[in-house]
């Protein structure tokens, strides 16, 4: 296919062909009281030259990793990302493909999905994964109107603190259904298991429990589920997919429905997106599931071919009684994670996961002794912690930040009360000797000097390279 | 391929009448037209259905298609076996096929239906 422009010959050929004179003949029909008569007022064009020195200041806005220290995670995750996850996605094939609408032509994308789901499937333990839909956010948004169009019940129940913007994309999805949301959380904000037995009853479509819930503290997903299904309902387990290199998985604990974010397998945060939104089932629902799925078969010729199975459950086929009205899938991104996954495997997930929850226990107990500082919750947890300190977070993040350390989510906006606290991740990417320097930067707030915080905008700039050998 | 002691609807079903139970499948030249069927929803015994109002969905490769109920009643059976082998209907669709029977509340409803003369001319002018 050939993308260049329109010649004047072209064009004179169109018009003729179509019995027109001029192009304006074409806009005709078209009000002269609504017709755009001044020219638009755009500024001067720029050289190449100035457009990148534009276009360099204005990024140079934002901070970068690794420029800085970041202990950021609240659902968006710095994982190290090997190199050949880059150099195979970037492939034009892979990389310029979208949503194939003759799939059958489009082996290579359909079978690099295929590859995808098989590994979101067995890295779930659940029977059936889809290829993807654009976030977890909207995954959750998605698993709660399969559940209430599976059971015809309009009750849903958060067990847990969950992530406040799956919260509230949820609450966007279902505030025209006449569904409500009851919440079911501990003072620890985990889950208050009697009082989800009292919430639960014959009109509850789902148990929504993410583990680890947003403050990093793990749940009990397969006491989730019995209780759920005591009631008939489903239940829908969030999860962190690193996370499941050492977890239980949600289909060993029972759970219905799995669903998360997955930018964290091979995808950078970006900013906050593009992200990844990761869908798997048990069988049983396979012909409510939203989005694409791409199945494995055989052609007239007995070899084996991708297809783009079940697509009487969305729009193009149901209309307005799809499943959903999601017509597309992450396919780049879900690429990218089935490239990272399969470098690494079975064993290397399990080590990553270890690696990642060690550091965040090491930091979590360092902090622990600090003065004036604790751990606010004693849950278990994976890689991700509430640190509570002596003075308001918002001023140990601005200092933090004015030392090129990105220190964690302040709480306080979000949640009443929790003003002191922060909410800490590590992953991979902090080495040991990062981690003591965190610790370092935190240490005695009460001494002179240490509240004299830079204003949050700008950088010192301090060179964080690690130097312990790694 | 049209049976004559059945009656039939407009919405290609048909229906097999005693005394006050009405059993209803599709019909061939619907199984023709809708093509390998892979699919097909119905709902549970005892669930009430209402003339003209759809009970269920049959699914082919790139179609799906609703079921209506040629009578109001309350479903007395449910084909299980179309359930788990949804080809039946392609190849049986007047047997084996079979979707639901219904009590009729009202056995007069079934004059409102089509003969199957009334239904051969209908499909005669597709």
């Amino acid at each position: 296919m050939e993308y260049t422009p329109h010649t004047e010959q072209s064009r004179r050929e169109m018009l003729t062909a179509i019995g027109v004179q001029r192009l304006e003949d074409l806009f005709a029909a078209i009000p002269a009281d609504i017709r755009q008569q001044a020219p638009l007022r755009l500024p001067e064009g720029l050289s190449q030259a100035e457009v990148d020195s534009l276009l360099e200041s204005l990024a140079g806005q934002n901070a970068t990793l690794p420029a800085v220290i970041s202990f950021l995670g609240g659902g968006v995750y710095d994982h190290h990302i090997p190199a050949v996850v880059d150099f195979l996605s970037s492939r034009s094939e892979y990389y310029t493909a979208y949503t194939p609408y003759q799939p059958e032509v489009a082996q290579g994308t359909l079978q690099a999905t295929y590859e995808f789901q098989s590994m979101i499937r067995r890295l779930t333990g659940m029977e059936v994964a889809q290829a993807s839909v654009y976030d977890g956010a909207s995954a959750l948004a998605e698993a709660a109107l399969l559940s209430m169009a599976h059971t015809g019940r309009t009750r849903l129940v958060l067990a847990g603190t969950v992530n406040p913007r799956f919260r509230s994309v949820l609450e966007t999805y279902i505030s025209a259904q006449g569904a409500t949301i009851e919440t079911a959380v501990g003072s620890d904000g985990r889950t208050d298991f009697p009082k989800l037995g009292s919430l639960l009853s014959d009109q509850t479509a789902a148990v929504i429990m993410p583990s680890p819930n947003y403050y990093g503290s793990l749940e009990r997903w397969d006491e989730g589920a019995v209780l759920a299904h005591r009631h008939g309902a489903l239940l829908i387990a969030v999860f962190y997919p690193v996370s499941l290199g050492l977890l239980k998985s949600p289909g060993e604990c029972g759970a219905d429905l799995a669903v998360g974010e997955g930018q964290s397998l091979g995808n950078p945060p970006s900013f906050g997106g593009p992200l990844l939104g990761l869908f798997a089932a048990k069988r049983e629902f396979i012909r409510r599931l939203p989005g694409r799925l791409i199945g494995r078969t055989v052609d007239a010729l007995g070899q084996t071919a991708y297809v783009m199975t079940l697509q009487t459950r969305e729009q193009h086929i149901r209309r307005e009684k799809a499943t959903s009205n999601i017509c597309t899938a992450q396919a780049l991104l879900a690429t990218r994670a089935a490239i990272y996954m399969s470098l690494l495997g079975k064993q290397g997930i399990a080590q990553l996961a270890r690696t990642c929850s060690d550091r965040a226990h090491y930091l979590a107990a360092r902090i622990a002794r600090l003065k004036g500082y604790s751990i606010p919750f004693g849950a278990a947890f994976f890689n991700e912690f509430v640190v509570e300190a002596p003075i308001a977070a918002r001023t140990v993040l601005d200092r933090l930040r004015s030392r090129g350390i990105l220190g964690g989510i302040e709480l306080g906006g979000r949640f009443p009360g929790f003003d002191r606290r922060f909410l800490v991740c590590v992953t991979e990417k902090q080495t040991p000797g990062m981690l003591d320097t965190f610790v370092e930067e935190l240490r005695d707030p009460s001494s002179e000097g240490w509240s004299d915080a830079h204003p949050a905008a700008s950088f010192s700039g301090r060179d964080m390279t690690p130097s312990d050998g790694r | 391929m049209i049976k004559e002691n059945l009656k039939y609807t407009k919405e290609h079903e048909w229906l097999s009448i005693d005394g006050q139970e009405a059993t209803v499948g599709v019909t061939d030249f619907a199984q023709n037209e809708l093509g390998d069927i892979v699919f097909v929803e119905l709902p549970a015994k005892g669930t009430r259905v209402m003339a003209g109002a759809p009970f269920g969905t049959i699914e082919a490769v790139k179609t799906v298609a609703e079921l209506y109920a040629p009578v109001t009643g309350e479903i007395v059976a449910v084909n299980q076996k179309l359930i788990e082998d949804a080809a039946l209907v392609n190849t049986d669709c007047y047997g084996a096929a079979w979707m639901i029977k219904i009590r009729m509340s009202d056995p007069k409803d079934v004059d409102q239906l089509l003969s199957a003369a009334e239904y051969g001319e209908m499909i005669a002018s597709h």
